[in-house]
């Protein structure tokens, strides 16, 4: 029942080279390879970081040390020599930057390739954005707008130094140094990130983004984010990623912070693309990131994914939904293909009464992939009438790639309603066949029935986001099918 | 228009088609009728290019090319349109993104350039009114809870829409009720005309009261054997198809 024209275009596809995988040439300030609390106290001081600062470094340091790199995922891969790993890397841009006419010009060129012209983003979407590229911001914009409105968006290294009180307060308050072996890492040599604050009542008026690049050979990334919206205030964040061609594998292990304070709205949205690998998954990005938000009473955290890049991705968006009446929910569509693995999924840990939570997850096998999900849901004897529903749809677009499923359901509460649905399916040869049939091209066909599958989550995307994800996918799986 | 020799084919290890020969002039509806089993759909599914099918023999020319050497999607701009038996739930495509994606197709097939929305929606409208398929319909997933009837009349307006040069019609009418029976049979009368032919297969005489046609063959174990005009079809109806296989090929 196969279509033999199938795995001609899968040859075909698969010997497409990353469209993204060009590398920016710029000098750059890179500290040895090597992991010990003098690299620590290096990147502290590179960052002219304050004292208690690199305490909490030194100390996550020590806890990392004791910490052994967790073995339960559905992963196979090579584990990384930490010390061969260069802890900072920052673009040689030392005094700072007024316009985005003073940023480098090579800077500037891998930006446009990436399609975030900005000027254009600024004039026309009216996004905000903070560019990362390796370890430092090097231009933030619309600041001045958002600073009328009393809303903090800028790098981490500038929070820590012009925001000390609520870097103190709240880094680390989700996901604490020793929540594991990657956050610890994190914590110990993080190197920037954004931070943002939206203050009391405030719903910020545009989309807060981020684009992250690895952009240094042998550099591995920890960012760390942190959003805290206060009481009744909204955010949308955008965190988008593309990372050049590399040989070796690259590391990032980001932590992500979300704080929702009493009737508080954060929606995060992310499409992540980086480099998968060659056919074989030599090359890729391992994406290991804890990424985790804390509802107060009321609040709303809406985590939104496209996953489509990375060797290995390691990763599961996570409310902890602490307030009475507040909701987490996780929309997430991931797709693997050639060796690419992923697990990744989600955990809603209801503690407050009346709390409700919604899993809508889609994930998409081709090539020779592996594609988990892997999810909890926690009702705790104190979350009366919490409420869950759990949707996970696996679709398997070849004989040789695998969807698995790893539900964790734990009520402790018996008002608790609970419901999980799963199913997996192969991409239909009708669906496709009928497609054909009507004058539709199977790259065509493979892209608009992948694309009606994932609707309910590119759907939690804003507009523009939601575009640009639709092409990643069509991209990602351009003749898979098998 | 279509000239079928000998066509032999199989699925699996199974000769299904073993030796059909039909020729279909522009403009004419030939109705083929057949017990169950006997290859109508799997004559359906050859020519519009399902490769679960093994062609092991014969020829098809479709306006003088070589249908058997295009793929479905070549076949299809080209103008050949097979209406399904069950025609499959697409969910998260909506029925227009779906229909401008096949227009565009055929377009391009033309080298024409993509139809212009306000043009496009304006065919829709046109188009959908044929076979009375209201705006929800239109807006919904490809199919995806329609009823028996509303599915039937989706394929007829994707036909009206692409407006192909051949149309096979695959028991269009299983699961239809009276009415909808009606719908669906004057969206195919309307456009019926002299460079256009339809292959009406069906199991019951009863859709073509509605879709007269002008000849009618009886298909029994993978070969036509007996051809007649409308009168042929009541004659089955009224008799089965027993005394075929007892006088005709015996």
């Amino acid at each position: 029942m196969a279509y033999d024209g199938n795995d001609k275009v899968l040859e075909e596809v698969t010997g497409k080279s990353y469209e993204f995988g060009f590398t920016t040439d710029i000098e750059s300030d890179k500290a040895p390879a090597g992991l010990n609390e003098d690299i620590i106290r290096l990147i502290s001081s590179k960052k002219e970081e304050p004292e208690w600062m690199l305490k909490w470094r030194l100390e996550a340091f020590a806890v990392w040390k004791k910490m052994e790199e967790p073995n339960w995922p559905h992963l196979q891969y090579k584990k990384p020599d930490y010390q061969a790993i260069s802890y900072y890397s920052a673009p040689k841009q030392k005094k700072q930057l007024n316009s985005l006419d003073e940023v480098d010009p090579e800077m500037r060129k891998t930006m446009d390739k990436l399609g975030i012209s900005m000027e254009e983003q600024k004039r026309l979407s009216g996004v905000a954005v903070d560019f990362v590229m390796d370890s430092v911001s090097v231009a933030t914009s619309f600041k001045e707008k958002l600073g009328e409105l009393g809303i903090i968006f800028c790098s981490m290294s500038d929070a820590v130094k012009e925001h000390p009180e609520l870097i103190k307060k709240y880094l680390g308050s989700v996901v604490p140094t020793k929540d594991n072996f990657f956050s610890a890492l994190n914590a110990a040599v993080f190197t920037d990130g954004s931070f943002c604050y939206i203050p009391k009542g405030v719903r910020c008026p545009m989309e807060l983004s981020t684009y992250f690049r690895i952009n240094e050979s042998g550099t591995g990334q920890f960012e760390r984010t942190l959003v805290v919206a206060d009481e009744a205030s909204y955010v949308s964040y955008l965190e988008g990623c593309t990372a050049p061609q590399r040989d070796e594998n690259q590391l990032h292990a980001a932590v992500v912070e979300l704080v929702a304070l009493d009737e508080a709205e954060i929606k995060y949205s992310t499409v992540q693309n980086w480099y998968p690998g060659d056919a074989e998954g030599k090359g890729g990005v391992f994406n290991f990131v804890t990424k985790r938000g804390i509802c107060h009473r009321r609040s709303k955290i809406s985590w939104t994914q496209v996953e489509t890049g990375s060797a290995v991705t390691w990763k599961y968006p996570s409310c902890i939904l602490k307030g009475d009446h507040s909701v987490g929910e996780f929309y997430s569509v991931a797709v693997t293909n050639n060796a690419q693995q992923a697990d990744t999924g989600t955990k809603m840990i209801h503690l407050g009464k009346n709390t409700h939570s919604t899993i809508i997850s889609k994930g998409i096998s081709a090539g020779k992939s592996h594609n988990s999900y892997r999810g909890l849901v926690q009702i705790m004897p104190s979350a009366d009438n919490a409420r869950n529903f759990s949707q996970c749809d696996s679709l398997l677009m070849t004989d040789t790639s695998g969807a698995h499923t790893f539900p964790y359901i734990e009520v402790k509460n018996p008002t608790a309603k609970v419901e999980h649905e799963a199913t997996t399916s192969k991409i239909g040869e009708d669906q496709i066949f009928y497609c054909l049939q009507r004058g539709i091209d199977e790259e065509q066909a493979i892209s608009l029935i992948v694309n009606g599958y994932a609707k309910e989550v590119l759907n939690q995307l804003p507009m523009e986001f939601a575009v640009e994800a639709q092409k990643l996918l069509s991209i990602s799986l351009e003749g898979s099918v098998g | 228009m279509v000239n079928i020799k000998e066509l032999k084919a199989s699925i699996g290890e199974t000769q299904i088609l073993k030796g059909l020969n039909l020729e279909i002039k522009p403009g004419e509806v030939h109705a083929i009728m057949g017990p169950n089993g006997s290859g109508k759909s799997t004559l359906a599914s050859v020519l519009a290019g399902r490769e679960d099918y093994d062609v092991t023999g014969g020829s098809v020319d479709f306006e003088s090319r070589d249908l058997l050497e295009m793929d479905a999607t070549e076949r299809a701009r080209s103008g050949l349109f097979l209406a399904f038996q069950y025609p499959v739930e697409i969910p998260g495509v909506s029925n227009i993104n779906f229909m401008r994606a096949a227009v565009n197709g055929k377009r391009e097939h033309e080298g024409l350039d993509p139809i212009k929305g306000k043009d496009f929606l304006n065919l829709v409208k046109e188009k959908a009114s044929l076979v009375e398929l209201d705006g929800r319909l239109r807006n919904r997933s490809v199919n995806e809870g329609f009823s028996g009837g509303e599915k039937k009349r989706n394929e007829i307006f994707q036909m009206a829409m692409l407006e192909p040069r051949f149309a096979v019609l695959d028991e269009t009418d299983s699961g239809l009720d009276i009415d909808a029976l009606r719908i669906v049979a004057n969206g195919v009368n309307a456009m019926r005309s002299p460079d256009r032919s339809f292959l009406v297969i069906t199991h019951y005489q009863r859709l073509l009261d509605y879709i007269v046609p002008d000849f009618v063959h009886v298909l029994v174990d993978g070969k036509i054997v007996l051809s007649g005009d409308k009168d042929l079809a009541l004659k089955l109806e009224e008799k089965g198809y027993d005394w075929i296989k007892e006088d005709v090929i015996a």
